[in-house]
Protein backbone atom coordinates (compact mmCIF):
# COMPACT_ATOMS: atom_id res chain seq x y z
CA UNK A 1 0.00 0.00 0.00
CA UNK A 2 2.56 2.40 -1.12
CA UNK A 3 2.08 3.67 -4.70
CA UNK A 4 0.39 6.93 -4.64
CA UNK A 5 -2.88 7.25 -7.25
CA UNK A 6 -3.73 10.23 -8.52
CA UNK A 7 -7.61 10.69 -6.70
CA UNK A 8 -9.25 11.48 -9.46
CA UNK A 9 -8.24 9.39 -12.22
CA UNK A 10 -10.83 7.80 -14.52
CA UNK A 11 -9.32 4.81 -16.63
CA UNK A 12 -10.13 1.70 -16.49
CA UNK A 13 -8.69 -1.61 -14.56
CA UNK A 14 -5.15 -1.46 -13.89
CA UNK A 15 -3.23 -3.34 -15.98
CA UNK A 16 -3.20 -6.73 -16.80
CA UNK A 17 -6.76 -7.00 -17.40
CA UNK A 18 -8.28 -6.92 -21.55
CA UNK A 19 -11.84 -8.55 -21.19
CA UNK A 20 -12.60 -8.14 -24.51
CA UNK A 21 -9.49 -9.60 -25.74
CA UNK A 22 -9.79 -13.65 -24.94
CA UNK A 23 -13.72 -13.46 -26.98
CA UNK A 24 -11.56 -12.09 -30.11
CA UNK A 25 -9.13 -14.92 -29.66
CA UNK A 26 -11.82 -17.15 -29.43
CA UNK A 27 -13.59 -15.72 -32.01
CA UNK A 28 -10.70 -16.14 -34.80
CA UNK A 29 -9.98 -19.38 -34.04
CA UNK A 30 -14.00 -20.62 -34.86
CA UNK A 31 -12.79 -21.85 -38.58
CA UNK A 32 -9.47 -22.57 -38.42
CA UNK A 33 -8.93 -26.38 -39.86
CA UNK A 34 -5.35 -26.73 -38.15
CA UNK A 35 -7.50 -25.68 -34.60
CA UNK A 36 -10.65 -27.78 -35.38
CA UNK A 37 -9.81 -30.39 -37.59
CA UNK A 38 -13.22 -32.38 -37.00
CA UNK A 39 -14.22 -29.44 -39.56
CA UNK A 40 -12.43 -31.84 -42.56
CA UNK A 41 -12.89 -34.96 -40.64
CA UNK A 42 -16.96 -35.01 -40.43
CA UNK A 43 -17.61 -34.77 -44.38
CA UNK A 44 -14.61 -37.14 -45.07
CA UNK A 45 -16.33 -39.96 -42.49
CA UNK A 46 -19.34 -39.07 -44.84
CA UNK A 47 -18.09 -39.09 -48.18
CA UNK A 48 -16.14 -42.39 -47.35
CA UNK A 49 -19.33 -44.03 -45.93
CA UNK A 50 -21.55 -42.91 -49.03
CA UNK A 51 -18.58 -44.53 -50.97
CA UNK A 52 -18.38 -47.96 -49.58
CA UNK A 53 -22.35 -47.88 -49.41
CA UNK A 54 -22.53 -47.10 -53.15
CA UNK A 55 -19.73 -49.85 -54.05
CA UNK A 56 -18.49 -51.96 -51.89
CA UNK A 57 -21.85 -52.56 -50.14
CA UNK A 58 -24.08 -54.23 -53.37
CA UNK A 59 -21.34 -56.87 -53.74
CA UNK A 60 -22.93 -58.25 -50.76
CA UNK A 61 -26.28 -56.79 -50.58
CA UNK A 62 -29.40 -57.04 -53.33
CA UNK A 63 -30.75 -53.60 -54.32
CA UNK A 64 -34.37 -54.13 -53.41
CA UNK A 65 -33.69 -54.84 -50.04
CA UNK A 66 -30.54 -52.19 -49.28
CA UNK A 67 -30.55 -49.75 -52.50
CA UNK A 68 -27.50 -47.83 -53.26
CA UNK A 69 -26.95 -43.83 -52.34
CA UNK A 70 -27.43 -43.04 -56.18
CA UNK A 71 -30.92 -45.06 -56.56
CA UNK A 72 -31.90 -43.05 -53.24
CA UNK A 73 -31.00 -39.98 -54.47
CA UNK A 74 -33.04 -40.56 -57.97
CA UNK A 75 -36.05 -41.79 -55.92
CA UNK A 76 -35.65 -38.40 -53.82
CA UNK A 77 -35.62 -36.41 -56.66
CA UNK A 78 -38.81 -38.68 -58.00
CA UNK A 79 -40.76 -37.82 -54.50
CA UNK A 80 -39.69 -34.14 -54.58
CA UNK A 81 -41.16 -33.54 -58.38
CA UNK A 82 -44.40 -35.02 -56.95
CA UNK A 83 -47.00 -32.11 -55.68
CA UNK A 84 -48.75 -35.45 -53.82
CA UNK A 85 -45.05 -35.66 -52.00
CA UNK A 86 -45.64 -32.28 -50.83
CA UNK A 87 -48.95 -32.15 -49.73
CA UNK A 88 -47.96 -35.77 -47.24
CA UNK A 89 -45.21 -33.20 -46.08
CA UNK A 90 -47.53 -30.60 -45.15
CA UNK A 91 -49.95 -32.60 -43.40
CA UNK A 92 -47.07 -33.68 -41.23
CA UNK A 93 -45.38 -30.29 -40.74
CA UNK A 94 -48.69 -28.88 -39.60
CA UNK A 95 -49.75 -32.11 -37.24
CA UNK A 96 -45.97 -31.45 -35.47
CA UNK A 97 -46.09 -27.34 -35.55
CA UNK A 98 -49.53 -27.43 -33.68
CA UNK A 99 -48.67 -30.26 -31.69
CA UNK A 100 -45.77 -29.02 -30.79
CA UNK A 101 -47.26 -25.46 -29.86
CA UNK A 102 -49.83 -27.21 -27.55
CA UNK A 103 -48.08 -29.47 -25.71
CA UNK A 104 -45.10 -27.02 -25.55
CA UNK A 105 -47.29 -24.32 -24.56
CA UNK A 106 -49.27 -26.35 -21.93
CA UNK A 107 -46.02 -27.64 -20.52
CA UNK A 108 -45.33 -23.85 -20.16
CA UNK A 109 -48.03 -23.02 -18.08
CA UNK A 110 -48.05 -26.09 -15.96
CA UNK A 111 -44.80 -25.83 -15.23
CA UNK A 112 -44.60 -22.50 -14.05
CA UNK A 113 -47.66 -22.97 -11.83
CA UNK A 114 -45.58 -26.35 -10.45
CA UNK A 115 -42.75 -24.39 -9.92
CA UNK A 116 -44.32 -21.29 -8.41
CA UNK A 117 -47.13 -22.33 -6.37
CA UNK A 118 -45.92 -25.06 -3.88
CA UNK A 119 -49.53 -26.72 -3.24
CA UNK A 120 -50.11 -26.94 -6.86
CA UNK A 121 -46.43 -29.03 -6.89
CA UNK A 122 -47.57 -31.26 -4.03
CA UNK A 123 -50.73 -31.78 -6.05
CA UNK A 124 -49.78 -32.42 -9.07
CA UNK A 125 -46.32 -33.76 -9.17
CA UNK A 126 -47.33 -37.74 -8.21
CA UNK A 127 -49.27 -37.33 -11.16
CA UNK A 128 -46.56 -35.60 -13.29
CA UNK A 129 -44.16 -38.59 -12.31
CA UNK A 130 -46.60 -41.12 -12.82
CA UNK A 131 -47.92 -40.32 -16.02
CA UNK A 132 -44.29 -39.58 -17.55
CA UNK A 133 -43.47 -43.51 -16.71
CA UNK A 134 -45.77 -44.00 -19.23
CA UNK A 135 -44.68 -44.91 -23.43
CA UNK A 136 -46.09 -42.15 -24.70
CA UNK A 137 -45.78 -44.02 -28.24
CA UNK A 138 -48.00 -46.82 -26.77
CA UNK A 139 -50.90 -44.54 -26.87
CA UNK A 140 -51.09 -43.87 -30.31
CA UNK A 141 -53.54 -46.63 -31.39
CA UNK A 142 -55.84 -45.11 -28.33
CA UNK A 143 -55.41 -41.79 -29.64
CA UNK A 144 -56.51 -43.24 -33.38
CA UNK A 145 -59.19 -44.85 -31.75
CA UNK A 146 -60.47 -41.61 -29.99
CA UNK A 147 -60.14 -38.98 -32.60
CA UNK A 148 -60.34 -40.93 -35.31
CA UNK A 149 -58.00 -41.09 -38.61
CA UNK A 150 -57.71 -37.59 -39.32
CA UNK A 151 -54.82 -34.48 -37.79
CA UNK A 152 -56.40 -34.42 -34.67
CA UNK A 153 -55.32 -37.70 -33.19
CA UNK A 154 -51.87 -36.82 -34.41
CA UNK A 155 -51.70 -33.61 -33.11
CA UNK A 156 -52.63 -35.29 -29.69
CA UNK A 157 -49.92 -37.78 -29.92
CA UNK A 158 -46.80 -34.55 -31.07
CA UNK A 159 -48.37 -32.48 -28.18
CA UNK A 160 -48.57 -35.10 -25.69
CA UNK A 161 -45.02 -36.77 -26.81
CA UNK A 162 -43.86 -33.37 -26.79
CA UNK A 163 -45.28 -31.86 -23.46
CA UNK A 164 -42.88 -33.91 -20.67
CA UNK A 165 -39.43 -32.65 -21.47
CA UNK A 166 -40.99 -29.24 -22.17
CA UNK A 167 -42.43 -29.33 -18.67
CA UNK A 168 -39.36 -30.65 -16.42
CA UNK A 169 -37.07 -28.21 -18.22
CA UNK A 170 -39.72 -25.41 -17.13
CA UNK A 171 -39.49 -26.39 -13.99
CA UNK A 172 -36.26 -26.93 -13.17
CA UNK A 173 -35.30 -23.62 -15.09
CA UNK A 174 -37.81 -21.61 -13.16
CA UNK A 175 -36.10 -23.02 -10.45
CA UNK A 176 -32.43 -22.28 -11.58
CA UNK A 177 -32.00 -18.71 -10.64
CA UNK A 178 -29.24 -17.97 -8.90
CA UNK A 179 -30.42 -17.00 -5.08
CA UNK A 180 -27.58 -13.87 -5.25
CA UNK A 181 -29.66 -12.12 -7.88
CA UNK A 182 -32.96 -12.79 -5.98
CA UNK A 183 -31.53 -11.44 -2.80
CA UNK A 184 -30.13 -8.52 -5.26
CA UNK A 185 -33.68 -7.49 -6.34
CA UNK A 186 -35.42 -8.20 -2.79
CA UNK A 187 -33.10 -5.68 -1.65
CA UNK A 188 -34.21 -2.96 -4.45
CA UNK A 189 -37.70 -3.69 -3.17
CA UNK A 190 -38.84 -5.68 -5.81
CA UNK A 191 -42.03 -8.02 -6.01
CA UNK A 192 -42.53 -11.74 -6.41
CA UNK A 193 -43.96 -11.22 -9.58
CA UNK A 194 -41.10 -8.43 -10.56
CA UNK A 195 -38.02 -10.91 -9.61
CA UNK A 196 -39.75 -13.55 -11.53
CA UNK A 197 -39.88 -11.40 -15.11
CA UNK A 198 -36.48 -10.09 -14.41
CA UNK A 199 -34.55 -13.07 -12.92
CA UNK A 200 -36.44 -16.36 -13.02
CA UNK A 201 -37.72 -16.17 -16.51
CA UNK A 202 -34.89 -15.23 -18.16
CA UNK A 203 -32.43 -17.54 -15.99
CA UNK A 204 -34.81 -20.36 -17.52
CA UNK A 205 -34.52 -19.31 -21.00
CA UNK A 206 -31.62 -21.99 -21.84
CA UNK A 207 -33.54 -24.13 -20.37
CA UNK A 208 -36.90 -23.61 -22.12
CA UNK A 209 -34.59 -23.14 -25.00
CA UNK A 210 -33.37 -27.37 -24.46
CA UNK A 211 -36.92 -28.35 -24.05
CA UNK A 212 -38.01 -26.81 -27.30
CA UNK A 213 -35.11 -28.46 -28.72
CA UNK A 214 -36.20 -32.10 -27.96
CA UNK A 215 -39.29 -31.07 -28.17
CA UNK A 216 -40.18 -30.16 -31.61
CA UNK A 217 -38.03 -33.15 -32.79
CA UNK A 218 -40.58 -35.79 -30.45
CA UNK A 219 -43.52 -33.56 -31.87
CA UNK A 220 -42.27 -35.04 -35.48
CA UNK A 221 -41.71 -38.28 -34.07
CA UNK A 222 -45.32 -38.12 -32.51
CA UNK A 223 -46.95 -37.12 -35.80
CA UNK A 224 -45.41 -39.78 -37.90
CA UNK A 225 -46.09 -42.47 -34.96
CA UNK A 226 -49.79 -41.54 -35.27
CA UNK A 227 -49.78 -41.64 -39.11
CA UNK A 228 -48.80 -45.21 -38.93
CA UNK A 229 -50.93 -46.58 -36.57
CA UNK A 230 -53.88 -44.75 -39.23
CA UNK A 231 -53.91 -42.20 -41.59
CA UNK A 232 -54.97 -41.48 -45.23
CA UNK A 233 -52.14 -39.09 -45.66
CA UNK A 234 -48.78 -37.92 -44.37
CA UNK A 235 -44.76 -38.72 -44.46
CA UNK A 236 -45.62 -41.91 -42.02
CA UNK A 237 -48.28 -42.78 -43.99
CA UNK A 238 -46.13 -42.54 -47.00
CA UNK A 239 -43.30 -44.26 -45.52
CA UNK A 240 -45.94 -47.19 -44.73
CA UNK A 241 -47.72 -47.15 -48.14
CA UNK A 242 -43.59 -47.30 -50.13
CA UNK A 243 -43.08 -50.54 -47.73
CA UNK A 244 -46.37 -51.87 -48.80
CA UNK A 245 -44.72 -51.43 -52.25
CA UNK A 246 -41.41 -53.16 -51.32
CA UNK A 247 -40.02 -49.43 -52.65
CA UNK A 248 -37.34 -49.19 -49.84
CA UNK A 249 -35.13 -46.90 -52.07
CA UNK A 250 -38.64 -44.24 -51.56
CA UNK A 251 -38.69 -45.56 -47.90
CA UNK A 252 -35.36 -44.02 -47.61
CA UNK A 253 -36.27 -41.28 -49.55
CA UNK A 254 -38.84 -40.61 -47.00
CA UNK A 255 -36.15 -41.06 -44.41
CA UNK A 256 -34.44 -38.26 -45.38
CA UNK A 257 -36.77 -35.49 -45.81
CA UNK A 258 -37.89 -36.51 -42.38
CA UNK A 259 -33.74 -36.52 -41.24
CA UNK A 260 -33.54 -32.74 -42.73
CA UNK A 261 -36.81 -31.57 -41.03
CA UNK A 262 -35.15 -32.72 -37.88
CA UNK A 263 -32.54 -31.34 -38.07
CA UNK A 264 -34.16 -27.95 -39.68
CA UNK A 265 -35.99 -27.89 -36.91
CA UNK A 266 -33.34 -27.96 -34.81
CA UNK A 267 -31.18 -25.53 -36.44
CA UNK A 268 -33.79 -23.12 -35.85
CA UNK A 269 -34.16 -22.96 -32.30
CA UNK A 270 -30.73 -23.55 -31.89
CA UNK A 271 -30.53 -20.37 -34.03
CA UNK A 272 -33.74 -18.05 -32.12
CA UNK A 273 -31.93 -19.61 -28.51
CA UNK A 274 -28.42 -17.50 -29.72
CA UNK A 275 -30.49 -14.31 -30.67
CA UNK A 276 -32.79 -14.59 -27.56
CA UNK A 277 -31.03 -16.53 -24.76
CA UNK A 278 -27.42 -14.69 -25.83
CA UNK A 279 -25.86 -14.28 -22.87
CA UNK A 280 -25.87 -18.73 -21.80
CA UNK A 281 -23.67 -18.76 -25.25
CA UNK A 282 -21.58 -16.40 -24.37
CA UNK A 283 -20.88 -16.91 -20.58
CA UNK A 284 -19.97 -20.02 -21.57
CA UNK A 285 -17.48 -18.67 -24.37
CA UNK A 286 -15.97 -16.10 -21.65
CA UNK A 287 -15.33 -19.45 -19.13
CA UNK A 288 -13.51 -21.35 -21.50
CA UNK B 1 -21.40 17.20 -11.69
CA UNK B 2 -23.83 17.27 -9.26
CA UNK B 3 -24.91 13.58 -8.12
CA UNK B 4 -26.70 14.88 -4.85
CA UNK B 5 -30.40 14.33 -5.33
CA UNK B 6 -31.49 14.92 -8.75
CA UNK B 7 -35.10 15.62 -7.58
CA UNK B 8 -36.37 13.21 -4.91
CA UNK B 9 -35.58 13.82 -1.88
CA UNK B 10 -34.89 10.84 0.74
CA UNK B 11 -37.25 12.34 3.25
CA UNK B 12 -34.89 13.58 6.13
CA UNK B 13 -37.19 12.10 9.07
CA UNK B 14 -37.09 15.46 11.62
CA UNK B 15 -36.98 12.67 14.25
CA UNK B 16 -34.31 11.19 13.71
CA UNK B 17 -32.17 14.52 12.87
CA UNK B 18 -32.99 15.92 16.20
CA UNK B 19 -32.16 12.38 17.82
CA UNK B 20 -28.34 12.65 18.69
CA UNK B 21 -27.87 13.51 14.56
CA UNK B 22 -28.09 10.09 14.10
CA UNK B 23 -28.91 9.01 10.34
CA UNK B 24 -28.36 5.08 10.87
CA UNK B 25 -29.69 4.47 14.54
CA UNK B 26 -28.89 0.80 16.38
CA UNK B 27 -30.11 0.19 19.93
CA UNK B 28 -29.84 -2.83 21.64
CA UNK B 29 -29.52 -5.33 18.51
CA UNK B 30 -29.83 -9.07 18.81
CA UNK B 31 -29.39 -11.70 16.99
CA UNK B 32 -30.19 -15.69 17.53
CA UNK B 33 -30.30 -18.17 14.67
CA UNK B 34 -32.64 -20.94 16.23
CA UNK B 35 -31.65 -24.29 15.09
CA UNK B 36 -34.48 -27.32 14.90
CA UNK B 37 -32.10 -30.24 16.06
CA UNK B 38 -28.68 -28.16 17.73
CA UNK B 39 -28.13 -25.34 20.23
CA UNK B 40 -29.19 -21.89 19.19
CA UNK B 41 -26.58 -19.66 17.43
CA UNK B 42 -26.41 -16.12 19.21
CA UNK B 43 -24.39 -14.16 15.98
CA UNK B 44 -25.10 -10.60 17.19
CA UNK B 45 -25.32 -9.63 21.07
CA UNK B 46 -26.21 -5.91 22.04
CA UNK B 47 -25.12 -4.05 19.39
CA UNK B 48 -25.36 -0.40 19.76
CA UNK B 49 -24.23 2.07 17.03
CA UNK B 50 -24.97 5.60 15.42
CA UNK B 51 -24.01 6.74 12.19
CA UNK B 52 -23.67 10.21 11.15
CA UNK B 53 -25.09 11.45 7.70
CA UNK B 54 -22.05 11.19 5.36
CA UNK B 55 -20.32 9.37 7.29
CA UNK B 56 -18.40 6.02 6.20
CA UNK B 57 -18.21 3.67 8.85
CA UNK B 58 -16.55 0.35 8.22
CA UNK B 59 -17.51 -3.26 10.44
CA UNK B 60 -14.29 -5.49 10.85
CA UNK B 61 -14.33 -9.20 12.81
CA UNK B 62 -12.95 -12.60 12.49
CA UNK B 63 -14.76 -14.94 10.98
CA UNK B 64 -18.22 -15.77 11.62
CA UNK B 65 -18.79 -12.96 13.93
CA UNK B 66 -21.83 -11.55 12.62
CA UNK B 67 -20.83 -8.64 10.11
CA UNK B 68 -22.48 -9.58 7.41
CA UNK B 69 -25.35 -10.79 8.84
CA UNK B 70 -25.27 -7.26 10.51
CA UNK B 71 -25.47 -5.55 7.31
CA UNK B 72 -28.28 -7.87 6.16
CA UNK B 73 -30.36 -6.82 8.92
CA UNK B 74 -29.73 -2.99 7.68
CA UNK B 75 -30.97 -4.08 4.32
CA UNK B 76 -34.25 -5.45 5.90
CA UNK B 77 -33.20 -8.94 4.48
CA UNK B 78 -32.80 -10.66 7.71
CA UNK B 79 -35.02 -10.26 10.33
CA UNK B 80 -34.05 -9.09 14.14
CA UNK B 81 -34.75 -11.08 17.50
CA UNK B 82 -34.33 -8.18 19.46
CA UNK B 83 -33.42 -3.92 19.42
CA UNK B 84 -34.17 -1.18 17.29
CA UNK B 85 -33.18 -0.60 13.86
CA UNK B 86 -33.83 2.77 12.40
CA UNK B 87 -32.42 4.54 9.15
CA UNK B 88 -33.30 8.01 7.89
CA UNK B 89 -35.88 7.72 10.46
CA UNK B 90 -37.72 4.30 9.08
CA UNK B 91 -37.81 1.56 11.10
CA UNK B 92 -36.36 -1.02 9.56
CA UNK B 93 -39.01 -4.15 8.82
CA UNK B 94 -37.93 -5.46 5.26
CA UNK B 95 -36.01 -3.76 2.43
CA UNK B 96 -36.13 0.26 2.45
CA UNK B 97 -35.97 2.34 -0.94
CA UNK B 98 -33.94 4.37 1.12
CA UNK B 99 -30.75 1.42 1.03
CA UNK B 100 -28.30 1.15 -1.72
CA UNK B 101 -26.37 -2.09 -1.45
CA UNK B 102 -23.38 -3.31 -3.09
CA UNK B 103 -22.81 -6.88 -2.91
CA UNK B 104 -19.76 -9.27 -2.57
CA UNK B 105 -20.20 -10.52 -6.20
CA UNK B 106 -21.51 -7.84 -8.46
CA UNK B 107 -23.92 -9.82 -9.37
CA UNK B 108 -25.13 -8.36 -12.71
CA UNK B 109 -27.94 -10.06 -14.68
CA UNK B 110 -25.90 -11.12 -17.85
CA UNK B 111 -28.95 -10.60 -20.38
CA UNK B 112 -29.26 -6.59 -19.26
CA UNK B 113 -26.72 -4.09 -20.91
CA UNK B 114 -24.42 -1.92 -17.88
CA UNK B 115 -27.01 0.48 -18.25
CA UNK B 116 -29.67 -1.49 -18.20
CA UNK B 117 -28.15 -3.18 -15.19
CA UNK B 118 -27.48 -0.09 -13.37
CA UNK B 119 -31.03 1.08 -13.76
CA UNK B 120 -32.95 -2.37 -11.81
CA UNK B 121 -33.52 0.28 -9.12
CA UNK B 122 -35.37 2.47 -10.90
CA UNK B 123 -37.51 0.16 -12.62
CA UNK B 124 -37.95 -1.92 -9.49
CA UNK B 125 -39.00 0.74 -7.65
CA UNK B 126 -41.41 2.31 -10.81
CA UNK B 127 -39.18 5.75 -10.80
CA UNK B 128 -38.87 8.23 -14.20
CA UNK B 129 -36.61 6.20 -16.12
CA UNK B 130 -35.71 9.48 -18.36
CA UNK B 131 -34.72 11.53 -15.29
CA UNK B 132 -32.71 8.34 -13.98
CA UNK B 133 -31.47 7.48 -16.61
CA UNK B 134 -29.70 10.62 -17.11
CA UNK B 135 -28.03 9.61 -13.53
CA UNK B 136 -27.29 6.58 -14.56
CA UNK B 137 -25.09 7.97 -17.30
CA UNK B 138 -23.31 10.54 -15.20
CA UNK B 139 -22.55 7.86 -12.76
CA UNK B 140 -21.56 5.38 -15.09
CA UNK B 141 -19.11 8.53 -16.21
CA UNK B 142 -17.81 9.17 -13.27
CA UNK B 143 -16.70 5.68 -12.57
CA UNK B 144 -15.07 5.52 -16.03
CA UNK B 145 -17.70 3.01 -17.53
CA UNK B 146 -19.25 5.93 -19.70
CA UNK B 147 -18.26 3.79 -23.18
CA UNK B 148 -19.45 0.34 -21.50
CA UNK B 149 -22.90 1.19 -21.10
CA UNK B 150 -24.32 -0.61 -24.00
CA UNK B 151 -21.97 -3.33 -22.97
CA UNK B 152 -22.96 -6.96 -21.02
CA UNK B 153 -21.54 -7.78 -18.28
CA UNK B 154 -19.57 -10.40 -19.61
CA UNK B 155 -17.69 -7.73 -21.35
CA UNK B 156 -16.25 -6.75 -18.46
CA UNK B 157 -13.30 -7.29 -16.14
CA UNK B 158 -14.15 -7.89 -12.28
CA UNK B 159 -13.51 -4.44 -11.16
CA UNK B 160 -15.11 -3.08 -13.92
CA UNK B 161 -18.32 -5.01 -13.13
CA UNK B 162 -18.29 -4.38 -8.84
CA UNK B 163 -17.74 -0.06 -10.27
CA UNK B 164 -21.04 -0.79 -12.25
CA UNK B 165 -22.83 -2.60 -9.57
CA UNK B 166 -21.98 0.75 -7.22
CA UNK B 167 -23.51 2.76 -10.06
CA UNK B 168 -26.56 0.36 -9.55
CA UNK B 169 -26.38 0.76 -5.73
CA UNK B 170 -26.78 4.81 -5.95
CA UNK B 171 -28.82 5.31 -8.86
CA UNK B 172 -31.79 5.93 -7.16
CA UNK B 173 -30.09 8.35 -4.75
CA UNK B 174 -30.24 6.14 -1.36
CA UNK B 175 -29.87 7.54 1.59
CA UNK B 176 -27.23 4.87 2.69
CA UNK B 177 -25.32 2.71 0.74
CA UNK B 178 -24.30 -0.64 2.40
CA UNK B 179 -21.49 -2.80 1.11
CA UNK B 180 -20.79 -5.69 2.03
CA UNK B 181 -17.24 -7.49 1.38
CA UNK B 182 -17.44 -5.48 -1.96
CA UNK B 183 -13.72 -5.88 -3.08
CA UNK B 184 -13.10 -9.26 -1.91
CA UNK B 185 -12.92 -10.95 -4.67
CA UNK B 186 -10.78 -8.88 -6.43
CA UNK B 187 -6.86 -9.03 -6.70
CA UNK B 188 -4.74 -6.74 -4.17
CA UNK B 189 -3.76 -4.34 -7.32
CA UNK B 190 -7.51 -4.07 -8.37
CA UNK B 191 -8.41 -3.25 -4.94
CA UNK B 192 -6.36 -0.86 -3.90
CA UNK B 193 -7.28 1.28 -6.94
CA UNK B 194 -11.44 0.29 -6.05
CA UNK B 195 -10.44 1.68 -2.55
CA UNK B 196 -9.20 4.84 -4.22
CA UNK B 197 -12.35 5.09 -6.42
CA UNK B 198 -14.89 4.28 -3.74
CA UNK B 199 -13.41 7.50 -1.55
CA UNK B 200 -13.60 9.59 -4.64
CA UNK B 201 -17.32 8.17 -5.59
CA UNK B 202 -17.89 8.95 -1.64
CA UNK B 203 -16.80 12.54 -1.62
CA UNK B 204 -18.17 13.33 -4.89
CA UNK B 205 -22.16 11.60 -3.86
CA UNK B 206 -21.60 12.48 0.37
CA UNK B 207 -23.42 9.09 1.06
CA UNK B 208 -23.62 7.41 4.16
CA UNK B 209 -21.73 4.54 3.99
CA UNK B 210 -21.52 0.96 5.81
CA UNK B 211 -18.77 -1.12 4.78
CA UNK B 212 -18.57 -4.43 6.02
CA UNK B 213 -14.58 -5.84 5.20
CA UNK B 214 -11.81 -8.67 5.60
CA UNK B 215 -8.98 -6.29 5.27
CA UNK B 216 -7.99 -4.11 8.05
CA UNK B 217 -5.94 -1.40 5.93
CA UNK B 218 -9.36 -0.79 3.86
CA UNK B 219 -11.15 -0.20 6.88
CA UNK B 220 -8.49 1.84 8.08
CA UNK B 221 -8.14 3.96 5.26
CA UNK B 222 -11.47 4.43 4.06
CA UNK B 223 -13.52 4.76 6.88
CA UNK B 224 -14.40 7.87 9.41
CA UNK B 225 -15.17 5.03 12.39
CA UNK B 226 -13.92 1.41 12.33
CA UNK B 227 -16.35 -1.01 14.37
CA UNK B 228 -14.28 -3.85 15.77
CA UNK B 229 -16.77 -7.07 16.12
CA UNK B 230 -15.56 -9.83 18.66
CA UNK B 231 -16.04 -13.43 17.31
CA UNK B 232 -19.46 -15.24 18.19
CA UNK B 233 -21.02 -13.53 19.93
CA UNK B 234 -20.61 -10.89 18.00
CA UNK B 235 -20.54 -7.70 19.90
CA UNK B 236 -18.89 -4.57 19.67
CA UNK B 237 -15.58 -4.82 21.21
CA UNK B 238 -14.26 -1.35 20.17
CA UNK B 239 -15.09 1.70 17.75
CA UNK B 240 -11.99 3.36 16.22
CA UNK B 241 -12.29 7.06 15.31
CA UNK B 242 -9.84 6.89 12.40
CA UNK B 243 -8.74 10.57 12.25
CA UNK B 244 -6.25 10.97 9.44
CA UNK B 245 -7.16 14.08 7.42
CA UNK B 246 -9.00 13.97 3.83
CA UNK B 247 -8.81 14.01 1.29
CA UNK B 248 -6.61 11.02 1.29
CA UNK B 249 -4.65 9.26 -0.97
CA UNK B 250 -2.66 5.33 -0.73
CA UNK B 251 0.31 7.47 0.62
CA UNK B 252 -1.64 8.20 3.62
CA UNK B 253 -1.16 4.19 4.46
CA UNK B 254 2.34 4.64 4.57
CA UNK B 255 1.87 6.51 7.54
CA UNK B 256 2.85 5.78 10.69
CA UNK B 257 -0.64 7.24 12.24
CA UNK B 258 -2.34 4.71 9.65
CA UNK B 259 0.04 2.05 11.00
CA UNK B 260 -0.69 2.88 14.58
CA UNK B 261 -4.47 2.25 13.47
CA UNK B 262 -4.02 -1.23 11.92
CA UNK B 263 -1.90 -2.54 14.74
CA UNK B 264 -4.88 -0.96 17.44
CA UNK B 265 -7.45 -2.41 15.72
CA UNK B 266 -5.52 -5.75 14.72
CA UNK B 267 -4.90 -6.69 18.26
CA UNK B 268 -8.30 -7.79 18.78
CA UNK B 269 -7.83 -10.15 16.73
CA UNK B 270 -4.45 -11.41 17.59
CA UNK B 271 -6.11 -12.32 20.98
CA UNK B 272 -8.91 -13.83 19.63
CA UNK B 273 -6.64 -15.38 16.80
CA UNK B 274 -8.47 -16.54 14.25
CA UNK B 275 -9.08 -13.77 11.07
CA UNK B 276 -9.53 -14.09 7.13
Amino acid sequence: MTTATPAGSTVSDPPGQSPKGSAAVERKSRFDVRERPELLLVPAVFVVLILVWQFLIPLFVDDYVLPVPSSIVDSLIQQLTDPLFWGHLEVTLRESLIGFLIGVGSAILLGTAISQVRLVEKTLMPYVVAFQTVPKVALAPLFVVWFGFGLTSKIVMAAVISFFPMLINVIEGLRAADADRIQMLTVFGASKLQIFRMVRLPSAMPFIFAGLDIGIVFAILGAVVGEFIGAKEGLGYLLLQTNYNFDIAGMFAVLVVLSVLGLLAHFLIRFAQRKIAFWAEESRVIAA
Amino acid sequence: MSLRAPGRQTSPATAAETDTDAWIRVAGLDKTYKARRSEPTVALQGIDLSVRRGEFVSVVGPSGCGKTTMLKILAGLVSRTAGDVQIAGNDVNGPLPEIGMVFQAATLLPWRTVRQNVLVPVEVQGLDKEKYGARADELLEMVGLGEFADSYPYELSGGMQQRAGICRALVHDPAVLLMDEPFGALDAMTREYMNVELLRIWQQSGKTVVLVTHSIPEAVFLSDRVVVLSARPGRIAEIVDVELDRPRDLSVMASDRAGVYVERIRRHFNATSVID
